[in-house]
């Protein structure tokens, strides 16, 4: 094998590794509003579809939450009122982000106690298949955002 | 000539009229409002409920107090925060005139919100916010006088339900008379805005 050869052959073997590595999503600013006692919480993460292929966001699961799913809200007509959301869309290349009065994960029945300062794990399964693990940091009730 | 001279005499009267009205206008400038101004569209704030201390309270009890009023529930974990975060920020932004200031954030969900649960949830947010709950028929009866709306979702299957509600703030002046409405999309600098001409209205009787 000519040494030319090889490098192709190394070259190669990375970009597949890379390709199967590579998470296809990229999630940051991942945040929760901590409401009083058992109340449910709503979760917020920004979302970048890396690849050139449309993936979507279809389901969700905490270790900290007997339940999470994924909810829109939306204030149409003076209404404000939320829904389940089977499927989020994230189009190639593109971004969206869970933000208060759009789409969160609501995370309900926490197994323990959650106070801010806290980091919580949201793992999203994505429709490639692929699951995604997010750590979401637990804010006050009155918080408008990961920062203020 | 004698009709004549009537529809004159009838002309001077109607330009005298509208002489005295616009001057009557300009003697009480308004305020201007950068939100809805709904004064004389909506009735005084008047209402008997249990406040988040368990304690019987009506509108007369805020009288000398600006209030805004929001109806929610506390099993609301995105729009309902996300409202009274905003009337944090901006009672916050408002300063000292804050202090006659007073969120009333009224459950429409009277199953599941008890005076306890309230108390924490609206402390959570501000301590200028009073949780407000009652029975059905007292909820339903200050919604609908002020033409607001909620209808409680179907049940997921596990007990747990969504309440659907109008989102809209009411707010009144320190007379308790309806003045202004906003969305929770309305910015912070137009709700500050009114808020500084309103907590400033109320000082003079």
């Amino acid at each position: 094998m000519t040494f030319r050869s090889l490098a192709i052959a190394l070259l190669l073997v990375a970009g597949a590794a890379q390709a199967a590595d590579a998470p296809s999503v990229k999630a940051s600013d991942g945040w929760l509003r901590v409401l009083p006692g058992s109340l449910p919480a709503g979760g917020y993460v920004s979302f970048e579809n890396l690849s050139d292929r449309a993936v979507s966001i279809v389901g969700a699961s905490s270790p900290d939450y007997a339940e999470a799913m994924v909810h829109r809200s939306s204030t149409d007509g003076g209404m404000g009122r939320m829904e389940m959301v089977d499927s989020v869309p994230l189009p190639p290349k593109g971004k969206l982000a869970f933000s208060p009065g759009g789409y969160h994960v609501m995370l309900m029945d926490a197994k323990h106690p959650v106070k801010p300062g806290d980091k919580i794990v949201v793992t999203f399964k994505l429709s490639d298949g692929e699951n995604l693990p997010v750590t979401l940091l637990a804010r006050p009730a009155n918080a408008t955002g990961a920062t203020d | 000539m004698k009709p004549s001279f009537s529809r004159r005499v009838l002309w001077a009267l109607l330009i005298l009229i509208a002489l005295v009205g616009v001057s009557a206008c300009q003697r009480q400038p308004q305020p201007e409002w950068r939100l809805t101004d709904v004064s004389g569209h909506l009735p005084d704030l008047d209402f008997r409920l249990t406040d988040d201390n368990g304690k019987a309270v009506t509108g007369a009890d805020f009288k000398g107090k600006v209030t805004l009023m929001y109806f929610g529930y506390t099993h609301c974990p995105d729009v309902c925060p996300l409202t009274l975060t905003q009337l944090h920020v901006v009672l916050d932004r408002l300063g000292p005139p804050a202090d006659n200031v007073r969120i009333l954030f009224v459950s429409v969900d009277p199953k599941r919100d008890t005076p306890e649960i309230m108390h924490a949830y609206v402390n959570a947010f501000d301590k200028r916010a009073v949780g407000l709950v009652g029975s059905d028929a007292d909820v339903e009866a200050l919604a609908k006088r002020y033409r607001s709306a909620f209808t409680r979702e179907p049940d997921r299957g596990n007990g747990a339900y969504d309440v659907s509600h109008s989102s809209a703030i009411y707010f009144f002046d320190a007379e308790g008379k309806a003045r202004l409405l906003a969305t929770p999309s309305a910015s912070q600098d137009d709700m500050v805005h009114d808020l500084h001409l309103l907590t400033s209205l109320g000082a003079q009787p």
